[in-house]
Order: C-alpha cells, then structure tokens, then sequence
C-alpha cells in the first residue's frame, strides 16, 4: 500500500474512535509537554547563567599583572619567566599594544585606590575603583538604582549596596530579609560625596635625577604627592556586587575611568617603579583588564599576552565545569521528563490492542480481500505514528505554554521583590525537533507489538469473530 | 469493467484439490473438518459445495480462497500449489487471482460504498485516479451507482451484498468465491444475486465456486453439485438442468 493511503487510512481509523484515540494522544502530548518544559528548564538556567556569568565580565576578562608584581597567579610562569625586576612595566604604551592584539574589545587600567569620602561631614574609607563604560552592561548595573554614569568624565559615582548603608548609619543586613536596595538608595541619589585622594603630581623636569638613567626614559619620573578633594554626585547604586570575584580587593564605590586617569591618583605601583627607576612620564598600572570580542578566543589572547612577558588570569576553566553541570542537569530532566512519555507509550499499546480486538473482523476483511501481513502491520504502525506525531506538536506547544506560564509567574514574584525580570526558560529549534521524532520514535515502538499482532491474525478466525 | 464474452469452459483445471485434508486440534480432540477430498473444478465452471452445517463446504472455499493451508494434501491453483506459497505471496493470489463474497457481506463499516470498493485497488498500489473511476464503473455495474457515498448501515442488505460484489470484481480476479452468499437475503433479493453472479460467471468467464445449504438454489444455477459431510466429498454430479449448464464441461 503507498505512503498516501496508508496514511489516509490510519487518520479515518483514528476519527473512529476519536473519544480514546484523543486521549491516548493527549497523553502522549503531556509526556512530551513534560518533556519539553523539563529540558527547556535546564536549558534556559544554562543559559541564564552562561549569560549572568558572561554579563559579570568573569568569562570575557582576562587580567593582565606586571611579573613585577608579586601577585602572581600563573605559577608555571613564574618558574619560566625572567626575575621579576627585569620583566616589562605595564603602562599605557604596553596597554595600547595589547588592546590592538586581535580579538580584543576593551583593554582597561585597573585604577583602585582606598581613600577617605566624606559624606554629611562624616568620613568614610573605602576601596574606590574606577570603570570603563562598558561596564554599564555588567549585570550588576543592570538593576542599579538611579542611573549609571552620563559620561566618562562626569563627577558621579555609584556606590555599593553595603557603603550605601554605611553612610547611612544602617547596619548592612545579610540572608533573607536584606534591606531593599531601592529603600537604601532613596535619600542617597543625587546627593554629593567629597573625596580626598592623593594626586600625583609631575615634577618640574630635572636633569640627574633618578630616573633619567632608566631606559624608557624617565623625564617625568620625580613627582610630588598632592592631597585634593573633589565632589562627586551619587548618581547610583547598585544592588549587586561588581566585583564579586576580587575578594578583599573589591570596591564598594566606583568612579567613570577617563575621570579617575584624570585625577592621576597615586597608585601602590607608582612608588615602587620609582623606586626602581622605572616609571616613565606614562603612568604605571597594577593590572589591566582585557575584555575580548569573543569568549572562546580568550585562550589565545592570554597565550599572546604571556608571549609579550605579562602575567595572566582567567577563569576559562570555570565554564567548562558550569557546562559539564548543565549537561549532566539536562540529561536527569530529560530523564525524568521522559517518564512521562514513557507511560504515555503504554498508552498507545493499550489503545492499538483495544483497536485490534475491535477491528479484528475488519482485519480479517482486509486480509480476504488481499491485503498483505505487511499491509496491515503497516497500517497500525501508521496510526501509531500520527498519534506520536500530534501528540508530540501539541505536547510542544503544551510544554511552550507551561514555561511561558512558569516564567510569567516567576517573573511577577521577583517583581515583587524587586528584582529584575529573567528569562530562564528557553525552547530552543532542535529541541521542538527532538521532541517530535522522540515523540514519534516512541509511538513506533508502542506500536511494535500491537502492529506484529494485528499482522499474525488468522483471517478465518478473524473473520468469525463478532 | 468490460465485457467480453468469455463463457466457454476450457480444459484445463482452474482448481486441483488432492487428498485435501484440513485438522483441527480443540484439546486432546482433533476435528477433521476436511478429510481427504480430491476434486477438480475447471475454468469458467460454475459449482456448488452442498452440505449441512459443519459438512466441511466453508473449511475447502477457505483452503482454495489461500485464507487457510491445508493440514496435508495440495490445492493447485492456476498451476500453483497454495501450500508452497509464502505468507506474501498467499496476500498476493488473494488480491489478484480471488474474489469472495460471504453470507455476512464483510463490508467495512465505517467506510462509503466507493470506499470499500476501492479497498483492494489500494491494496494493489492502482493510481488513485484508475481507482475512483473502476469503484464507480464496479458500483454501476451492480446498480448502486447513486449509493457511492452510503455507508453499509444505510443500505439493504440485498444493495450490502451486491457492493461486497462489486468489491470482489474489482481487481478482476480468475475465481468468485461464494460463502452462502445469499444467506441473509430473502428469496427475492437473493435471486437478483446470484443471477449476477451468474452473469459474471457467463459473460466473464469467471470460475465461481460457491458454497451453499440451499439445494434448489445450487441446482438452479450450479453446473457441478459436490456434496460434502463430514470432511468428506460424498458425491459430485453434474447438473443438467442449470441454465448455461450445456456449456460446462460435464
């Protein structure tokens, strides 16, 4: 029999017997529906966090530190690596050099400083850091209170969650009940800070002095320390910690980058290049932060950065654990998902035995007037089949609906809590596909032993029956 | 369907049943529901199997349709031994080279008249262009050419059983195989059928076997009565008084 008949035939068969061919494909479409929104919940937490994860700047950074310094996380370098006082200065020439190597986005100094802000006249010492606009995208900014920086040189700060407390005289709160950051940032927001900070100031030029005998000639090395003061405006603050990665080192105020160079803060590293006779009329950093183009290309950027005699961190290896997790996540959903589906199987056996037992005359029918063992196994394997077939496109559009619903839900709740909006629920293309041939692979074998039954029918007993 | 005029018997037999046996086991007791008959019916010959209930009639049309094998002994068909044929190749004869008819119609309930005439074409893999004009031509043929879209339980079962007609016709088979077709029919109704199968019998040139209790009906239109009891062929006569008996080959 051709494909279009058969076809044609197991669709009128299963109008015949809407009422229990109908929820037998219902049962099929919950299994999938199960299935689908198991998976597309594991998937769309991967995704989620492969994106916070991306958005915090951990998987697209690397920071580049001078072997100078002591911190050293390669330590394989710094057995092979020349002694640390003939390695290379990271300065701004050395900055520029690595923003140009390909696949780089952003190649920024890590300027941070601890310094007094004095807020209500009361003062406060803290770690400030400076960032470059890009970090606006950092999803720690994402929910900020108020507003990120309007330009990369404006007096404006956002401070942290916990420094917002401080200088308000609250207690910073940890577990369930935290203060909501929006409580806390209320009264803050537009309001000025002063800081005071010590401005490294280039001395006049004179010839003899330490650093005209260093080899990057160091014309502007002498220089004297000036205390300032300078108003900043909080413009925001932010609920999440930016700088989650860096421990103790992390800033709880942060300032616009081109604004920080400008102040020309004196740095820890600036006393002891000069003190090597090194530091030049560019200015010296502790480290670098290099944002690449594309997270996958971050091994040859930190090879390349190692070539130039830099020390280099990140955290690449972090995300293949994250992925191997989510995989092994994605299989027990789908395992568990597909229980569904695999009661809904038993379903479709039960369904073509009643089918058998009441089409068995008909069978017999079929078989007198010359149809085939094949024909016939064909014809339940057919009706199987369309039932796995429409039971898997309404059990994916079941399981899209149920996580439409799902995020919907979960979405008013964190709204409620004032937090943002997440999309943690994602229904990829080669899902849908998977569930449907599953859908339908698994219909097929249901359909194995009623269909071997239906085929092995002796047509005469077949056709006594009443 | 054409017709050409095909009555004349030929020589050769269509059908060649040897020592036919057919056994069935209910327990420790085994019934010989066909026991050892030989007979041979020839091409274009239009007989009768007689018998009570459980003579063994049904059990032999069965055999000779390729619905059942045979327990032992042989039913060559056309030069073709049933009991070496695959299960495929068994579908296949029955496709092409049987049509039957049965006491109870067998038509398919939940398909329309054209429907369960075009039943065997799809069988066939026959274009479904070919197929919707032979069911109409088949349906015409047996009168029922305004109940195309009926299904059976809208119909008599007179009009029932000249579909289930059409629907044995359709793929022109060399043998109708008829079990008690007239068995549900009242004696009017019957008699327009089998006077169609006799049409058939004499303007095709099909060979009819048919399986009947009823003696008056089997000599009115049989060539050859075979009677059977108990599994057993018990007599085989000639039946000169049938119309169109003349031409049979006595």
């Amino acid at each position: 029999m051709k494909l279009p008949d058969l076809a044609e035939l197991a669709l009128r068969n299963l109008r015949e017997s809407v009422l229990r061919n109908s929820l037998t494909t219902i049962g099929i479409s919950v299994g999938v529906a199960s299935l689908v929104a198991m998976l597309s919940l594991g998937i769309g937490l991967q995704q989620l966090a492969s994106r916070r994860l991306m958005k915090s700047g951990l998987f697209d950074t690397v920071v580049v530190t001078s072997r100078r310094d002591l911190r050293n996380f390669g330590r394989d370098d710094e057995r092979t690596a020349p002694p640390p006082g003939e390695s290379r200065i990271l300065d701004e020439p050395t900055r520029i050099e690595i923003e140009h190597l390909p696949n780089v986005m952003e190649a920024y100094p890590d300027i941070r400083f601890i310094t007094e802000l004095r807020y209500e006249d009361k003062p406060h010492l803290t770690m400030v850091a400076a960032l470059p606009s890009s970090a606006k995208s950092n999803d720690a900014f994402e929910a900020v209170q108020g507003q990120f920086f309007s330009s990369d040189i404006s007096p404006e700060v956002v401070i942290q969650k916990t420094f917002a407390e401080e200088l308000l005289g609250k207690t910073p709160k940890t577990g369930l009940d935290e203060t909501n950051v929006a409580v806390v940032a209320a009264p803050l927001l537009g309001k000025e800070l002063t800081m005071r900070y010590a401005q490294r100031e280039a001395a006049p030029s004179t010839a003899g002095n330490a650093g005209a005998s260093s080899d990057q000639g160091a014309a502007g090395a002498a220089y004297s320390v000036v205390s300032r003061e300078l108003k900043l405006q909080i413009v925001g603050v932010a609920d999440l910690d930016p700088e989650s990665m860096r421990g103790p080192t992390r800033a709880r105020v942060f300032l616009p980058l081109k604004l920080a160079e400008s102040l020309h803060v004196m740095q820890p590293t600036d006393l002891r290049e000069i003190s090597r006779a090194a530091a030049g009329s560019q200015p010296v950093y502790s480290s670098v932060s290099v944002r690449v183009k594309n997270p996958a290309g971050i091994r040859a950027i930190e090879d390349a950065i190692k070539k130039m005699g830099f020390n280099t961190f990140s955290i690449l290896d972090a995300t293949r654990s994250l992925q191997q997790f989510f995989a092994v996540l994605d299989v027990f959903l789908g395992i568990f998902g597909s229980l569904a589906l695999a009661v809904a199987s038993i379903g479709i056996v039960n369904t073509l035995v009643m089918a058998i037992l009441e089409r068995r005359r008909e069978i017999g029918i079929m078989k007198a007037i010359g149809a085939s063992d094949g024909d016939v196994k064909r014809l339940f394997f057919a009706e199987a089949g369309a039932m796995g077939i429409l039971g898997g496109i309404l059990g994916v559009i079941l399981g899209w609906a149920i996580g439409q619903v799902i995020n919907l839900g979960t979405n008013i709740y964190l709204k409620r809590q004032s937090l943002p909006p997440e999309h943690f629920w994602a229904v990829p293309w080669w899902l849908v596909a998977f569930a449907l041939v599953f859908a339908f692979g698994v219909s097929l074998v249901s359909g194995l032993y009623p269909a071997g039954r239906a085929a092995r029918l002796d047509p005469v007993q077949a056709l006594r029956y009443e | 369907m054409s017709v050409s005029d095909k009555s004349q018997t030929n020589g050769a037999p269509a059908i060649r049943a040897e020592q036919l046996c057919r056994h069935y086991k209910m327990g420790e007791t085994v019934i010989r529901a066909v026991d050892g008959v030989s007979l041979e019916v020839f091409s274009g010959e239009f007989v009768a199997l007689l018998g009570s209930s459980g003579s063994g009639k049904s059990s032999v049309l069965n055999l000779i349709a390729g619905l059942d094998r045979p327990t032992s002994g042989s039913v060559v068909v056309n030069d073709r031994d049933l009991a070496q044929l695959s299960r495929e190749e068994l579908a296949r004869y029955r496709l092409h080279t049987v049509g039957m008819v049965f006491q109870s119609f067998n038509l398919i309930a939940s398909m329309t008249l054209a429907e369960n005439v075009e039943l065997p074409m799809r069988f066939a893999e026959i274009e479904r262009g070919k197929r919707d004009s032979l069911a109409r031509e088949a349906l015409t043929r047996v009168g029922l050419q305004s109940r195309m879209s009926h299904r059976p339980s809208e119909l008599s079962g007179g009009e029932q059983q000249r579909a289930a007609l059409a629907r044995a016709l359709i793929n022109r088979p060399q043998l109708l195989l008829a079990d008690e077709p007239t068995g549900n029919l009242d004696s009017h109704t019957g008699t327009e059928i089998m006077d169609m199968v006799r049409e058939f019998n004499e303007k095709l040139g099909m060979t009819v076997v048919m399986v009947t209790h009823e003696r008056a009906l089997a000599e009115r239109y049989a060539q050859r009565l075979i009677f059977l009891a108990d599994g057993k062929l018990v007599s085989d006569e000639t039946n000169a008084n049938a119309v169109g008996a003349e031409r049979g080959r006595l």
